[in-house]
């Protein structure tokens, strides 16, 4: 296939990936934005195909392409949803790993003979042109994303997991003295090394890039041991969107503009995701980055709260069956409790009682932006009653009785009421307005933010000790 | 404890204090309930339909001695005889006006809760049977009008000639007059309406009325306590010559301005009925405190010597009865829920609640009337709300964003002047496919971010197009080969992991009832 083929093929698949993203902006448009999507990459693949070197490097192409389906695939069917922030934090440090390799490689192949008759490499070709300079900027600076987000994202992979021993993969930030300085250090001594790099020109080392990609892949560790795991959606986002800009930087090295469109649409998709959670939490980008909130343990404050009350399994059953409408607020605690499936039987047995069910998710609820619509949809939960906090904030006056499950400070009200609270300013779902709030919960420990929550000790509110799974399912036997 | 319901004995009222529907939702709270026979009769509900909801059907005498009697009209003499210390009694009092009635129920020790003293706050809302009330009275007053109006409502050309709609000014843009609006509206007629707050002007734009504006300049015009205040004496001269000029357009006037407590005041003299055009109607909804016309004969329709109907009709909400009943038991229900908190049938007085604190009247023998004052919260407050806690915006500061912005702009120039020609096109593409991503995902809806970061997660797999080009079989670096083939299987891993798993994700959504 020709050259122009190719590119025109290239410029057909970067337009389906924008219409995969585009399709995402509905319900009802999504699958077919995940087709475009395939569809795209399988056109680039197939034009990839004709530039590949000879029919040999085509077999071990496939052969290569085979073991990532197996792989790949087996992963997508046999993952839990509550799992999904571990798939992606893993497939976030493939991109980034890719990233290294091809930037080494690209740095290998300035070696190669550009012009056999004049007997001149790649790189003298390009020092002539005058390319050469940007070209060694780029892998550099490909190298080095791609590093960061190699190493963050296992990082970020182990935190979500939890079941690995090792103390960086705890879900607890760990901080370094000084930490910030080494942080800045790190970026310094990488920016000292470019300059050392792009100044061998024609004869470029490749000692400084060893160098570089050591310090990348343990900044990378340093950036993310440092946060904690509540602030892990916003990790999770700020992976994607490196590992976009790492995709977008091969792409500039390999003169792809393919890959430079797709690595600026996934750059940007996940800036805009670690924004919006960030503005969920009412925090700065920069602050989550360099850890900090929730670090330093929560003063322990003697306020008195005045008395809980508690609420057994059987009257909960009754409140609910006096109900006219009922809001369910669940958090990532329904997740690890797994009991979305309880909740969404406890949908359609109030549902058939001729009760209006709803749910209010909280933009942060769970580990990964949208984690809580993927798992009540994986429980066959309809999503035109998932509703986001601002469409469902104001209904909460005239409801019933709300069920948080497994939330925590996402209905904290002292993020409204109490402007010294460390999660003041925070948007919240108020569910302490409506006329009953009934909260599952293991314990009355407070969450992530280390804060108390005073909607514990409201009149209207009642605690519902013990496994939310476990307790769920003994209401739906009730109703 | 147990919900006494008697049938009402003042003449000609039709309503009830329970109907079916409600009697099974107090069953529901945990109370017992008994009807009078034949409370529902003039309201259409029947002893069968109170029995099936759950209710037991008694004599007066036993409905008498119910721990908690829900009433519409504050008891007579007689039903005062019958009552009993300790008991609660839930009606409409109007304790301004009934003081000596007070005083009898409260000898009789009898804990007396006032349904006409609601307090209009957002709260009490559910409980408000002034307003449920007022709102079947105002539509009420429009059939009442049409009724004695000989003419039609709205504006027809017909093949017989033209018919003009009728003229219709409503006084007092309260929750009645409101509700008159938007029925004579509805029946084609042309609405003006008066009220001397400015701020109802769109309430009465958005039922279908034409606000009439005084040009007279009056100082905090918006009462604290829901109702409209007494005006200064030059305001109300203009307000007169308004009203006196409306008099001889308009075909019918619809005047709702009562202050609780207190007398109406005078808004139609004489002069004005004397100018209107016969056969024009007037509705004076504020009849039971003495009119705001003043040819009204309360609970009569009276026509003047210039055939101007006049009606005077006290009881427009008991002329819909089931309605009526249906809306006013359903407070009374919202009224239990709040005293019964638990649910258990038991009744909380509790004080602290000023729904509650206002509502009561008497309690164990002590007079609590009038209850302290509170400030109606949909009203724009004299003194400042209570300091809400500051949202921490992280506003960015001017000088950081043009310090961005002129940063931005030199490595732009920096980029120009030195990256070689080679690279400028790329970077265009690399600029805008930016600029493509952040309006696309923006677009994004929440509820697919997930998806959203799988599916990014595939088509950066797109890096592999990268690795495919440096595998080579022959010539270039082993190295070389090898790291292009693992880069290939990872990626792979991605591409086909990252489709997969987006299209299981995007399988589980469905729509209700699919």
């Amino acid at each position: 296939m020709s050259e122009g083929l190719t590119y025109i093929a290239y410029i057909f698949s970067a337009l389906l990936f924008i219409l995969a993203l585009a399709g995402l902006s509905k319900q009802e448009t999504a699958k077919l934005g995940c087709y475009s999507g395939v569809a795209g990459m399988a056109i680039a693949l197939l034009a990839t195909f004709t530039k590949a070197d000879g029919a040999g490097a085509v077999c071990i192409i496939i052969v290569a392409m085979l073991i990532g389906a197996v792989v790949g695939l087996f992963a997508a069917r046999k993952v839990q949803m509550t799992q999904m922030p571990e798939l992606i934090a893993c497939l976030h440090s493939f991109v980034g790993l890719c990233a290294v390799l091809v930037g080494f490689n690209t740095f290998l192949e300035l070696d190669g003979v550009f012009d056999v008759a004049a007997g001149i490499t790649n790189a003298v070709h390009m020092e002539e042109t005058g390319e050469l300079g940007i070209h060694l900027g780029e892998i550099f600076i490909g190298v080095f994303i791609g590093a960061v987000t190699f190493t963050g994202s296992i990082i970020a992979y182990g935190k979500l997991n939890g079941t690995y021993k090792l103390r960086i993969f705890k879900s607890a930030p760990l901080v370094l003295p000084a930490n910030h300085w080494i942080n800045l250090g790190a970026i310094i001594v990488c920016f000292l090394l470019m300059i050392w790099f792009l100044n061998g020109g024609v004869e470029a080392s490749a000692a400084p890039l060893f160098i570089m990609t050591v310090i990348a892949l343990a900044f990378g560790v340093n950036l993310v041991v440092a946060i904690g795991g509540a602030d892990m959606p916003v990790v999770i986002s700020m992976l994607n969107s490196y590992s976009g800009w790492a995709a977008a930087a091969s792409g500039f090295m390999l003169d792809n503009d393919l890959l430079i469109v797709t690595g600026a649409l996934v750059g940007s998709s996940g800036a805009i995701l670690s924004y919006i959670m960030c503005k969920a939490m009412n925090r700065s980008f920069i602050s989550v980055i360099a850890g900090g909130f929730g670090n330093a343990p929560a003063a322990k404050e003697d306020k008195d709260y005045g008395e809980y009350h508690e609420m057994k399994v059987a009257d909960v059953a009754e409140l609910l069956k006096n109900s006219s409408s009922v809001i369910i607020a669940p958090g990532y605690g329904m997740a690890v409790a797994q009991a979305q499936n309880a909740v969404a039987t406890l949908v359609e047995r109030l549902q058939a009682r001729g009760i209006e069910v709803r749910f209010a998710i909280h933009p942060v609820a769970g580990r990964l932006p949208g984690h809580m619509n993927v798992l009540l949809a994986e429980a066959k939960v309809p999503y035109d009653i998932v509703l986001e906090m601002d469409e469902i904030n104001d209904d909460f006056e005239n409801t019933d009785t709300v069920l948080v499950i497994g939330a925590n400070d996402t209905v904290n009200p002292a993020a409204a009421e109490d402007p010294s609270s460390p999660i003041a300013g925070m948007p919240v779902l108020t569910v302490w307005k409506a006329h009953n709030v009934v909260v599952f919960k293991r314990s009355m420990n407070p969450g992530y933010a280390g804060v108390q929550n005073p909607l514990f000790f409201k009149d209207n509110t009642s605690m519902c000790f013990g496994d939310a799974k476990k307790t769920v399912e003994e209401i739906d036997a009730l109703l | 404890m147990l919900i006494g319901i008697p049938k009402e004995s003042l003449s000609g009222e039709t309503r009830v204090a329970a109907t079916p529907d409600t009697v099974a939702k107090l069953a529901k709270l945990g109370f017992d309930v008994q009807v009078q026979s034949g409370a529902g009769a003039d309201a259409s509900f029947t002893d069968a339909a109170y029995e099936e909801a759950g209710a037991k059907v008694v004599t007066p005498k036993d409905v008498w001695g119910s721990d908690i009697i829900f009433k519409v009209n504050a008891p007579n003499d007689d039903e005062i005889g019958f009552m009993k210390e300790g008991q609660i009694l839930v009606s409409f009092i109007r304790p301004a006006q009934n003081q000596e009635l007070v005083e009898k129920l409260n000898a009789k020790k009898v804990t007396v809760m006032a349904m006409d003293m609601v307090p209009r706050i957002s709260r009490a809302q559910s409980m408000d049977a002034l307003s449920s009330t007022a709102n079947i009275s105002g539509y009420r007053a429009v059939v009442e009008a049409a009724h004695a109006f000989g003419r039609f409502f709205t504006g027809q050309v017909t093949a017989a000639g033209k018919v003009p709609p009728a003229k219709v000014l409503v006084i007092g843009a309260g929750v009645a007059g409101l509700a008159a609006i938007g029925t004579a509206h509805s029946l084609g007629a042309v609405v003006r309406a008066f009220d001397t707050r400015e701020v109802v002007a769109d309430q009465i734009k958005s039922m279908g009325g034409e606000f009439l504006r005084l040009d007279y300049k009056e100082e905090g015009k918006d009462s604290s306590d829901g109702y409209a205040k007494v005006m200064s004496e030059g305001y109300i001269k203009a307000e007169m010559e308004l009203f006196a000029k409306q008099c001889k357009d308009v075909d019918i006037i619809i005047t709702t301005a009562a202050i609780p407590g207190k007398k109406s005041p005078l808004l139609i003299t004489k002069e004005m009925v004397a100018s209107m055009k016969s056969g024009s109607v007037i509705v004076d909804m504020a009849a039971a405190g003495g009119g705001n016309c003043a040819a009204t004969v309360p609970g009569e329709v009276i026509t003047t010597d210039n055939g101007v109907k006049v009606i005077g009709y006290t009881d427009l909400a008991s002329r819909l009865p089931a309605q009526s009943s249906q809306l006013y038991s359903t407070n009374l229900v919202n009224l239990a829920k709040l005293l019964c908190k638990n649910k258990d049938g038991k009744v909380d007085l509790n004080f602290d609640d000023v729904v509650i604190r206002n509502m009561t009247v008497t309690r164990d023998g002590e007079v609590t009337f009038p209850p302290p004052k509170i400030s109606v919260s949909a009203a724009p407050a004299a003194q400042k709300p209570a300091e809400a806690p500051k949202v921490e915006v992280h506003k960015v500061s001017p000088v950081l964003k043009w310090g961005c912005a002129a940063l931005a702009v030199l490595c732009f120039i920096l980029i120009g002047a030195f990256a070689p020609t080679a690279f400028l096109p790329h970077f265009t593409v690399f600029v805008l496919a930016v600029v493509v991503g952040y309006y696309v995902v923006w677009n994004v809806t929440h509820s697919l971010h997930t998806p959203l970061m799988s599916v990014t997660n595939a088509i950066s797999g797109i890096i592999v197009v990268g690795a495919m080009e440096q595998v080579h079989t022959s010539g270039g670096s082993v190295v070389a080969a090898i790291l292009a083939f693992i880069g290939t299987v990872i990626v792979s891993v991605n591409i086909f992991g990252g489709f997969a798993v987006t299209r299981r994700m995007l399988g589980m959504f469905r729509k209700q009832g699919k």
